[in-house]
């Protein structure tokens, strides 16, 4: 079952998808937070609702822009008309909170009774004046961060192809000097055009954007901006690159349908990938990058203290936000060995650069190839825990108290999708969660209370 | 379709699985999409469980579907038996399940034929019971399901323990304070000389529910969870039941009176008077509490109180019978019972309200402006938000409200509690006001914050506008750090670029 032994190259294996992770709908959680004048409607049950109250914990309290449009049992057995009801709740909200985007979340319950979302929202749109972007980030489909893929699939056919024109009654001509005008105020546009797309922080995309400035390359915009009104304009041709590993379908729905070109590169987390992407970005748009060894030279130096600590230590990943990739291969740079990645869904085309980073790394660090388990089966990967012992283990809340209870070290898995983890500036963010059950150990030392479960209980 | 930020009661599976995951030896598979198992971390998180969680799912996904579970919920239930070796599973239906309308019932057959545990699918519609409904149908299924299997099996003994003897029924994991709750009843119970027969669900195994009808009577604390198993108790084996929940000096007074009365017809000569009298003057503080100054000084403060049933009813009584607080409304979330907290509340308050909608409720603080409220963990930030402070008497509930140390509020410990709880509120509000009045507790306007003297240093406006993006209970240390590293750099200005750098550098 464990493959211990060295590998040549990486080993994939699907195993029952019974494992633990969050819905897709929690992506509202950050997504609302992000894209400042958008209204998120999840429309679902109790369940989602219930979901959502939890896992937000006080940002409930905070007057979100999201609410749920709890389905009753006459939306269930279409006594009650879709259209009306969403009306109804949709006017509701454009009187209290007035946003410029309105973003239903379709869940397990619309996709099974099959509501017609996709063909409600363009009549909605178009008789209460707000654009409603439609995701399916439900659980049949979709694990977790993939409900932020679902979501900027869908806001990326709302990109306008131009910059759009604000003064509609100025001639044709002016309108056209105008633009120019717009255009040399983008400074130093000597490539075409790039657009990153991914959710961040905003001190991350200011981070992000400098570390391609100084390569002079200009980021001319972000999928999502820090509001709907300035989703970024895609002409087609348009260089896009990622930024998160979970982000297949806005990938496909960029090259596919606003033919645009993808820049497959590893993802910026840690300063070895960061470093990569860079050189993508730079190596594909025709600029020499400078100066970038030595950059990410200094950051490891300034992460000793950190590496000391978890050179030589084994990880395993149980696997539910599709980051497990690229932590791993940083986490091998590091010096740790990983005994296993689980990840929910492993689309190798669009992580092709980050696999490859990773067999790469582990060659060059002298570390086996690690086994990738897509769909993992929680069961199995806990009896595998248990015969591994890894030094370790990154999961979920639901098994973190027990495993810690049994003297398995944990760190919550979901902590790395809200913390600010790219860039060279998140390498230390990332040291910092994963170090932070080791330090407890070495702060607890040997209290001899490491284990506080019976033995029958396992 | 309903416009919902927030619920008080969570939807029915979870019912089910908080009472599935009470028993010991108890597995629950949810037939239900990735991602609905949220239950396990709520259980490992709010109550710092060091076990797993015996619920895991069967998964709905695409293929599920198109062409239906066939063998996989068959499957998942050998499966878990022959892993967890548990005594029952329980396969619990979710929204999803109840309007893919599969036969369920069949693949609990199907499996039960190729099982060693027995296996029941939880008798729960989403779209008609709440959490606690489905809590109290579950529980109460469950006792059916073993003492009929007793009896069928000729192994039931209905045969009374010499001693009175009670079944104190409706504990559950996640309930509010229930794990302390059972411990003072354990206490009290003792105490009277009563013996617990049997505890569900909580910690119990299914086999001891074949001993259910040995004891004299049974305990209801809740009124949520636990009325319909007792009450199947009473019809089936005349086992009288108590469910006057032993919250408050009075309400404790009366319950114990009412367990006198069932012990007394069952041929015993049981005298708790004097034991009330001495509990009630000597061992609870409240009694002394309510004719103190400081209770007096709360004599006609308003207050609101809203929560479940069980805790907002007991609440409602307790400030206005034992201190003397002028309760102008209160209310229940429990809609489906509402006649039940109307007839008990209605005596001790102005108005009643009865709903499920946090925003109604929200309102009705605004408009009242109590001096406290005693609430959920909804009211505590309304509280938050009208500067009145909040006591929380009730689910939902946060982490903070499943403490590690003592804390019942049932009994006559419970009683101590509950005084400290709404007295605190009380004379945390009034501290605050008289500092307002007096102008606080800084009368001079604090110039600066930090720590250091940062007169050299100089940021741009765009710096500056970064910074202030960084969360406001970080940016301080972001500022400090920043400048630290800037002034061993030596340089006088710092720009975005310098942030980020000392971001590198020492992690500001």
């Amino acid at each position: 079952m464990t493959t211990t032994a060295q590998a040549s190259q990486l080993t994939f294996d699907c195993e029952t998808g019974n494992y633990h992770t969050f819905c897709p709908i929690s992506c509202v959680a950050w997504l609302y937070q992000k894209i400042e004048d958008s209204f998120f409607l999840v429309i679902g049950t109790k369940t989602c609702g219930y979901f959502l109250q939890n896992a937000m914990g006080v940002m409930i309290f905070a007057e979100p822009r999201y609410a749920m449009a709890e389905l009753e049992e006459g939306d269930i057995s279409a006594q009650l008309n879709d259209y009306e009801e969403l009306k109804r709740l949709c006017l509701q909200i454009k009187r209290d909170r007035n946003p410029s985007v309105i973003v239903w979340i379709g869940t397990c319950t619309t996709e099974i009774i099959k509501m017609d979302l996709e063909g409600l929202a363009p009549r909605l749109e178009s008789e209460i004046g707000i654009p409603i972007v439609v995701a399916r980030a439900n659980g049949l489909d979709y694990a977790f961060t993939q409900g932020e893929d679902t979501v900027l699939a869908a806001m990326a056919q709302r990109c306008p192809e131009s910059l759009p024109t604000t003064e509609k009654a100025e001639p044709t001509l002016q309108r056209l000097l105008n633009f120019n005008r717009k255009k040399e105020h983008l400074p130093t546009s000597d490539h075409p055009p790039l657009v990153l797309f991914g959710s961040l922080p905003d001190p991350v995309v200011t981070q992000l954007t400098l570390e391609l400035q100084k390569q002079g390359i200009e980021v001319s915009g972000w999928l999502p901006a820090k509001r709907y009104t300035e989703l970024p304009v895609l002409p087609a041709g348009a260089y896009v690159c990622g930024v998160n590993p979970f982000l297949s379908r806005t990938a496909s729905t960029l090259m596919r349908r606003r033919q645009c070109k993808l820049i497959g590169a590893p993802f910026p987390i840690g300063p070895d990938g960061t470093r990569a992407w860079v050189e993508k970005i730079c190596q594909v748009l025709g600029k020499p990058a400078q100066g970038l060894a030595e950059r990410e030279a200094q950051i490891w130096i300034n992460l000793a203290p950190y590496l000391e600590l978890i050179r030589g230590k084994s990880v395993f990943f149980m696997g539910d936000n599709l980051l497990e990739i690229s932590l791993a291969r940083f986490l091998v740079r590091c010096g740790m060995t990983v005994l296993e990645i689980g990840i929910p869904y492993m689309d190798k085309r669009y992580q092709a650069a980050e696999l490859a980073l990773l067999e790469r790394t582990c060659q060059e660090m002298n570390s086996p190839l690690p086994r990738i388990v897509e769909k993992p089966d929680n069961y199995h990967q806990i009896q595998r825990i248990y015969e591994l012992q890894p030094d370790l283990v990154i999961t979920g809340m639901a098994h973190a108290n027990p495993l810690e209870a049994r003297g398995i070290t944990t760190k919550w898995s979901v902590e790395f999708t809200f913390a600010q983890i790219h860039g060279f500036g998140g390498a230390r963010d990332i040291l910092d969660l994963v170090t932070r059950p080791l330090r407890r150990n070495q702060a607890l030392g040997q209290l001899g209370w490491e284990r506080l479960v019976s033995p029958p209980q396992g | 379709m309903k416009l919902a930020y927030w619920m008080y009661a969570g939807p029915a599976h979870i019912g089910t699985l908080r009472v599935a995951s009470s028993f010991r030896r108890v597995h629950a598979i949810m037939h239900a999409p990735l991602g609905d198992d949220y239950f396990n971390v709520m259980r490992s998180m709010l109550e710092r469980e060091r076990h797993f969680t015996p619920v895991t799912a069967s998964i709905v996904d695409r293929h599920v579907l198109a062409q239906g579970s066939q063998e996989k919920v068959v499957d998942n239930i050998t499966r878990k038996d022959a892993e967890e070796h548990p005594d029952l599973i329980v396969v619990t239906p979710t929204c999803t399940s109840s309007i893919l309308q599969e036969d369920l019932q069949n693949f609990v057959e199907r499996a039960t034929e190729q099982t060693r545990c027995d296996v029941l699918l939880a008798d729960v519609n989403h779209y008609r019971v709440n959490e606690l409904q489905a809590a109290d149908r579950t529980l109460e299924q469950i006792i059916r399901f073993y003492l009929q299997k007793a009896a069928k099996k000729g192994t039931l003994n209905t045969q009374k323990t010499a001693q009175p003897s009670v079944n104190i029924l409706g504990i559950t994991t996640l309930g509010f304070h229930n794990q302390h709750d059972l411990k003072e009843l354990k206490k009290l119970m003792g105490e009277l000389g009563i013996q617990v027969n049997v505890v569900l669900p909580e910690g119990a195994t299914v086999d001891q529910i074949a001993l259910l009808p040995q004891a004299w009577f049974n305990l209801v604390p809740y009124r949520e969870i636990g009325l319909l198993s007792a009450q199947y108790l009473q019809a089936e084996f005349g086992l009288p039941m108590v469910q006057t929940t032993p919250m408050g000096v009075m309400a404790t007074a009366q319950c114990i009176r009412e367990i006198q009365q069932v012990l007394n017809t069952q041929g015993q000569a049981v005298n708790y008077e004097s034991y009330i009298d001495e509990q009630t003057r000597f061992v609870s503080q409240a009694a002394w509490f309510s004719r103190s100054i400081d209770c007096q000084n709360l004599t006609g403060k308003k207050a609101v109180v809203f929560g479940d049933n069980t805790h907002a009813a007991a609440m409602t009584q307790i400030l206005a019978r034992e201190m003397g607080i002028h309760v102008v409304w209160a209310g229940t979330y429990c809609t489906y019972d509402g006649d039940w907290f109307r007839a008990q509340v209605s005596p001790y308050c102005d108005d009643v309200i009865i709903t499920d909608d946090h925003t109604r409720i929200g309102d009705a603080i605004a408009q009242a402006e109590p001096a406290a409220i005693f609430g959920t963990q909804m009211e505590r930030h309304v509280g938050k938000r009208l500067h009145i402070p909040c006591g929380v008497i009730s689910a939902p509930v946060h982490i903070q409200n499943f403490p590690l140390g003592y804390r019942p509020f049932l009994g006559y410990e419970g009683t101590n509690q509950i005084a400290d709880l709404v007295y605190n509120s009380f004379t945390l509000g009034m501290e605050d006001h008289l500092l307002e009045i007096f102008g606080g507790h800084d009368t001079k306007e604090v110039i600066t914050k930090t720590l250091s003297a940062a007169t050299d240093l100089s940021w741009t406006p765009e710096a500056q506008k970064e910074l202030n993006k960084v969360p406001g209970f970080v940016r301080g240390k972001v500022k400090r750090n920043t400048e630290k590293f800037a002034r061993e750099q030596g340089l006088t200005t710092i720009s975005v670029e310098v942030m980020y750098a000392a971001k590198e550098a020492v992690g500001a």
